[in-house]
């Protein structure tokens, strides 16, 4: 298979006073070269720290207990990212340059303090080894081709004189100046206004169809899945519970928990008087995780005496689909 | 940049105004003129003074005409020929007796800063980064130390053990061989002897404290996205440490410029009397005590502009390392 990366058996705890927090206890899935992957679940089901973990990049006080990130840039023998040094030159070398990060946050994802030339030209050098004047003329076309006006004048200003959407921009102009092969994009739109949000994932798009990169695309939002999605994957608790083609997830979702996501996606063909499914019950805290299957408080289907004694282990479909249900296994099989 | 400069040096002049209209307020609320204090002193001694002489001085400093004429006379003698009136406890121009003491004042305050500095960066930079660590426990450890411990009893320890450890007399900044000497190497270098007494009594508190501002402030900064995406483009751990969250945590040093003055001057006048510092603090406290009324009112007055300066280097400096300040 031409997958760019593979994620396998990735556990990635938090070990803070309180007690351990299981951010990542469970994840595989892979990128294919050139695709889309989206990762969807509700806010602390583990998005943002399977996409650092990718970059060996855990902040204090997290670690990565288990797995691989296997990278395959090239066709050659893949590299384990997990086994380099987090601080060392070889992992620094990939970051930035071949896999690159995008952040929730456009707001504080620049520093406030140097201008934008600064922050483009300082990793434009130190990865593709150009003069100074060489970088900031790719700096300048880097602007040009992320749809900012002006951008040779745009390099000398600083974060806080533009706007949101300018940021992100700026922040994806960043990410893509030295032609990652895998870009790693962390809710990139959630901060935005609605018509800045579009123009965003139109932006994405573009930049797939012209530098053939992979995007790692995390979000909380089923729209924006539909719009960018290749592949979908679905986390909840740190576990992925499906995953599979975009179509597929959206048309024969197989989990409970897919399924309870896209019935809270409002529909303007649905019925106006039928009310707008919620998925019952919240996320239970990181510390009182349920036992057996994690989502079997909330699940419609659950069956007591197996899915809260049972851990259900995540499946593969012979057309190249998974499921973590005892519930769909049993039906696939 | 160059406009926010001129605003405020434009802006330091009614300040400036305001602050010596305000010092010579101060300097006429007790009751008589210096004329009158030094004519009382001189009778006082037996000594036959010359009635016209004090007609001369009146005249000169305009004592019988109204306050804001004497304001007037007072600021254009200083302004126009650094005349800062005259001294009656030292029966000498005030002037005679600042400048030396406002130099030595000036050059404590700096080393005080420069030892600060050296030492709180480096540790603030290392508790932030190893948060809990044995370093950073220690660190904090003596820092409450530093700041709980009065200075005059620091430097009470510090003379005896200097005195008795290793025979030297620290008292002063100068030793006696060199007090009244005229400035030459030797002297430079015997003040650099005496110096780091007081600069380690005067810096050990500002230390302290701003070892503290330096951790909170960059454990505040390191969690901000911006660390993280420098790391995520590749930058090394020390680079991206000193190039982003360090630079701008480093506000509230710059801001150390603008308030060491007066710290050392209101602050330091006890450890000033305990370790016989020749700067302006016990000079100032005593003119106040003897109603010795324009060398109080130059030192306020000098004081008050020294630190006013030192306001506006480190706002200058702030907003050259922050252009959201500028850009305001
Ligand atoms: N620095 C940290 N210290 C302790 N726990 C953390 C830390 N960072 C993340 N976690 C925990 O790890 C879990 C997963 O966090 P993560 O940020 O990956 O969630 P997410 O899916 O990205 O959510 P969101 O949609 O809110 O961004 C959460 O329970 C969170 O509390
Ligand atoms: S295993 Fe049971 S509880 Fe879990 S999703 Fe499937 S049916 Fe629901
Ligand atoms: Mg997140």
């Amino acid at each position: 298979m031409n997958d760019l990366i593979k994620v396998e058996g990735l556990r990635t705890h938090f070990f803070t006073d309180e007690g351990v927090v299981k951010a990542v206890d469970g994840v595989e899935f892979s990128i294919p070269m050139g695709k889309t992957v989206c990762v969807v679940g509700e806010s602390g089901s583990g998005k943002s720290m399977t996409g650092r973990s990718i970059l060996n990049m855990i902040p204090y006080p997290g670690r990565v207990l288990e797995g691989a990130v296997h990278w395959r840039p090239n066709g050659a023998a893949p590299i384990d990212l997990l086994s380099l040094d987090p601080k060392g030159r070889a992992i620094r070398a990939i970051r930035g340059k071949d896999i690159a990060l995008i952040s929730q946050e456009p707001m504080a994802a620049l520093s406030p303090v140097h201008t934008i030339g600064n922050q483009m030209v300082e990793t434009i050098r130190m990865h593709l080894g150009l003069s100074k004047s060489e970088a900031r003329q790719r700096a300048v076309e880097m602007l040009d081709k992320v749809g900012i006006p002006r951008p040779a004048d745009r390099l000398d200003s600083y974060a806080f004189e533009l706007s949101g959407g300018m940021r992100q921009r700026v922040c994806i102009a960043l990410a893509v100046a030295c032609e990652p092969k895998l870009l790693i994009a962390d809710e990139p739109t959630t901060a935005l206004d609605v018509t800045t949000q579009a123009n965003i994932l139109d932006l994405f798009r573009q930049l797939r169809d012209d530098m053939g990169v992979s995007i790692l695309f995390i979000t909380h939002d089923l729209g924006v899945v539909a719009e960018i999605a290749d592949e979908v994957v679905v986390m909840y608790l740190g576990q992925v519970v499906e995953q599979g083609p975009v179509r597929q997830i959206f048309h024969d979702p197989l989990h409970p928990y897919t399924r309870a996501l896209l019935g809270s996606v409002p529909r303007l063909s649905r019925n106006r008087k039928e009310r707008l499914a919620t998925i019952h019950g919240m996320v239970p805290s990181p510390f009182e995780r349920p036992s057996g299957c994690l989502f079997h408080p909330r699940c419609d289907v659950a069956e007591s005496g197996l899915c809260d004694r049972v851990m259900p282990a995540l499946t593969r479909t012979p057309t190249g689909r998974a499921v973590r249900c005892v519930k769909a296994e049993a039906s696939h099989e | 940049m160059l406009t926010y400069i001129l605003r405020r040096i434009l802006f330091m002049v009614p300040i400036t105004l305001a602050i010596s209209l305000v010092t010579f307020i101060i300097i006429q609320l007790p009751p008589g003129d210096f004329v009158t204090a030094l004519s009382a002193q001189m009778s006082e001694n037996n000594e036959q003074i010359d009635p016209a002489t004090l007609e001369a001085l009146r005249q000169r400093y305009g004592f019988d005409q109204p306050m804001i004429v004497q304001y007037w006379k007072w600021i254009t003698n200083i302004v126009l020929y650094g005349d800062f009136g005259q001294s009656f406890e030292w029966n000498r121009p005030v002037s005679d007796l600042i400048w030396e003491r406002l130099g030595l004042t000036l050059v404590v305050s700096f080393a005080t800063l420069i030892f600060v500095w050296v030492l709180a960066f480096p540790i603030g930079i290392y508790s932030a980064v190893r948060q809990y660590s044995w370093g950073d426990y220690i660190a904090t450890f003596f820092g409450f130390i530093g700041l709980a411990v009065p200075n005059f009893l620091l430097a009470l320890v510090l003379m005896y053990f200097t005195s008795r450890y290793m025979g030297a007399n620290v008292g002063g900044l100068f030793s006696a061989d060199y007090v009244n000497a005229d400035w030459s190497w030797g002297r430079i270098v015997d003040l650099m002897n005496h110096l780091w007494v007081p600069v380690i009594v005067l810096g050990t508190g500002g230390t302290a404290a701003l070892i503290r501002v330096m951790r909170a402030n960059l454990l505040d900064e390191l969690q901000k996205p911006y660390v993280e995406m420098a790391r995520a483009r590749g930058l090394s751990e020390t680079w991206l440490l000193l190039k982003y969250p360090v630079r701008v945590a480093l506000n509230p040093f710059i801001s150390t410029l603008g308030w060491i003055l007066p710290t050392l001057v209101s602050g330091a006048v006890v450890t000033a009397i305990v370790l016989s510092l020749p700067t302006s603090g016990p000079l100032l406290l005593n003119a106040l005590f003897a109603q010795d009324m324009y060398l109080a009112g130059s030192f306020i007055l000098l004081l008050s502009i020294l630190t006013l300066i030192g306001t506006l280097i480190s706002d200058l400096l702030l907003a050259w390392l922050d252009p959201r300040i500028r850009y305001d």
